[in-house]
């Protein structure tokens, strides 16, 4: 990709390192986030995706290397600068995080409750709208334990956008659903992206499903950037990594055993103990 | 021996550790407090869980004792011709050691035990990850308002335990074995101090309160994400708590009305 602006970037990641204990997570990653499109960041499981969306939303801090949001090092900011930038984002997590002890319509509502003060009457009215945008108005009244993981989803959805953010952050979105649920999430992914005017990020090993939604692709794999482009960019590379990945092959560069002692000598230590 | 020593030495460390996480905590639980000032209700629902919901429990479980009392006592007194003073000893027992203490036990495993495992199911299914992304503080939201609730509920409580343990007591010597009713009252109206044994009782049941309230959402806020964490945490409170009262029973006890 060519070098852009700054300010065409909604995030922007430079050098950036950090463990779990003894665990490194990542090695040294580079990622820009352009405005007003949808990237898309994949890896296998364990490689750290939803660890990267906790660093970018100030929850975890890096070991070194910076994350810029708008401009602003979210591990460098005051709390109450923290706080604001989070206003403007929003992470929608993989299970949904739907506050339990509250109706779809207080989940929804609750963001708003807690930021603004607007009338009951004008709060119906956004969060009715809000849940009509994801098809759910007519669950207003039913609790979280009471929907399907597809419609929690598209709840938590609701709620993440109901402040209105510049950008939503999707930890996999399509994991788990019914082939009719992933489209239907897709659609709204980009109907939301496109008329919201906001930037969107997902992180997901759904290559297919990424691949047809998504702007820009970066491949992730033991704590590194290992390839990126456009889809069709990706879809032609002969990296072997994109081929293992793009063509579901159980092994190659992304190895399939956990790190582990020679086989052999493990089994042979067994007899000499 | 060394392991021996070796394991005390890990433990201790771990306990002082510990305590000191739970003491950050507390100092961050203070900070947020002036943020509900503006906000009663929600302390209020919880006032409700947390207070309401355990009045049940603690109605029945104070009759219970004031009964058991009434009958044991009865049943010594009596040798001595003294059946008249178990008014006093019937109110004596509650208010300055049982209601406090039985209420703090009752209160951990009805209450507390409900705090850790909802506030720590609430991290483990990234609830309070999703406020703080929502750039909602958890701490404000959810913590301070269970904490406070704790803390006005518990003296209640244990307040009311003594009184249902009264009746109870009432019952039995009265209604069932024939002490005069107003010996029996005006005995306990003679003997009980409104300082000496009301007003320390109730700081007992302060400090209980504070102490239960305190594990309770620590533990919660502090478990591992995950099924047995909780399962660990929720342990925790109940053991915790328990020790920490008697504990700390034994010393006010001590300040209060011994001559230790
Ligand atoms: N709190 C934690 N402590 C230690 N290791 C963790 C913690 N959270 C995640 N990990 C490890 O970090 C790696 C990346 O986790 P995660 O970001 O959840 O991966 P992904 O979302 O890509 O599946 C995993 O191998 C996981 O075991
Ligand atoms: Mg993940």
């Amino acid at each position: 990709m060519a070098e852009l602006h700054d300010d065409a970037l909604m995030v922007k990641i430079r050098d950036l390192r950090f463990a779990h204990g003894a665990r490194v997570i990542f090695d040294g990653v580079d990622i820009d986030i352009p405005r007003g499109k949808i990237t898309a960041i994949m890896g296998p499981s364990g490689t750290g995706k939803t660890t990267l969306l906790k660093l970018i939303g100030g929850q975890l801090a890096p070991s070194t290397g910076s994350v810029l949001v708008e401009g602003e090092d979210i591990h460098h900011v005051s709390r109450d600068d923290l706080y604001r930038l989070r206003k403007r984002m929003s992470l929608l997590f993989q299970t949904g995080a739907l506050f339990t002890d509250l109706t779809v319509f207080e989940n929804v509502a609750f963001p708003l409750r807690e930021h603004t003060h607007l009338p009951e009457s004008m709060l119906r009215d956004l969060v009715l709208m809000k849940l009509q945008v994801v098809g759910l108005r007519g669950a207003r009244d039913l609790m979280p334990a009471e929907l399907s993981g597809g419609m929690a989803r598209r709840v938590a959805l609701a709620r993440a956008i109901a402040l209105d953010p510049a950008m939503i952050m999707y930890d996999e979105p399509f994991t788990g659903q019914d082939p009719i649920t992933v489209g239907v999430i897709m659609q709204l992914i980009r109907m939301l992206n496109d008329t919201l005017g906001l930037t969107s990020i997902i992180v997901s090993h759904d290559v297919h499903e990424l691949s047809r939604v998504s702007d820009y692709m970066y491949m992730m794999a033991a704590g590194k950037i290992v390839g990126h482009g456009t889809p069709q960019e990706l879809g032609h590379s002969g990296s072997e990594w994109i081929r293992q990945f793009m063509g579901g092959l159980p092994d190659g560069p992304v190895p399939f055993h956990y790190p582990a002692a020679d086989y052999a000598q493990d089994l042979l230590a067994g007899v000499s103990a | 021996m060394i392991d021996w020593f070796q394991k005390l030495g890990r433990s201790s460390l771990a306990l002082f550790e510990r305590l000191g996480r739970g003491g950050l905590f507390l100092m961050r639980v203070f900070a947020a407090i002036p943020s509900l000032v503006p906000r009663p209700r929600l302390v209020i629902i919880q006032l409700y869980s947390v207070g309401v919901l355990s009045m049940m429990l603690i109605v029945i479980s104070g009759l219970n004792v004031g009964m058991v009392l009434g009958l044991q006592g009865y049943n010594t007194l009596v040798d001595f011709g003294a059946e008249e003073s178990l008014g006093q000893v019937v109110a004596l027992s509650l208010v300055r050691e049982l209601g406090p203490v039985v209420a703090a036990l009752l209160f951990a495993g009805r209450a507390g035990s409900a705090l850790t495992a909802e506030i720590g199911l609430m991290k483990a299914t990234e609830q309070l990850s999703g406020m703080e992304m929502m750039a909602v503080d958890p701490m404000k939201r959810v913590i301070v308002p269970r904490f406070i609730a704790a803390i006005i509920s518990m003296p209640l409580l244990a307040a009311m335990f003594s009184a249902m343990g009264i009746l109870g007591g009432y019952f039995v010597g009265v209604g069932l074995l024939g002490v005069d009713s107003g010996a029996f009252w005006s005995q306990m109206q003679g003997k009980v101090d409104f300082y000496e044994d009301i007003m320390n009782g109730l700081v007992k049941s302060v400090v209980f309160g504070f102490v239960a309230a305190w594990i309770a959402v620590f533990e919660g806020y502090d478990a591992v994400p995950t099924t047995e964490g909780v399962s660990r945490a929720t342990t925790r409170t109940v053991v915790h708590t328990a020790f920490a009262v008697l504990g700390l029973d034994f010393i006010l006890t001590a300040l209060m009305f011994g001559s230790v």
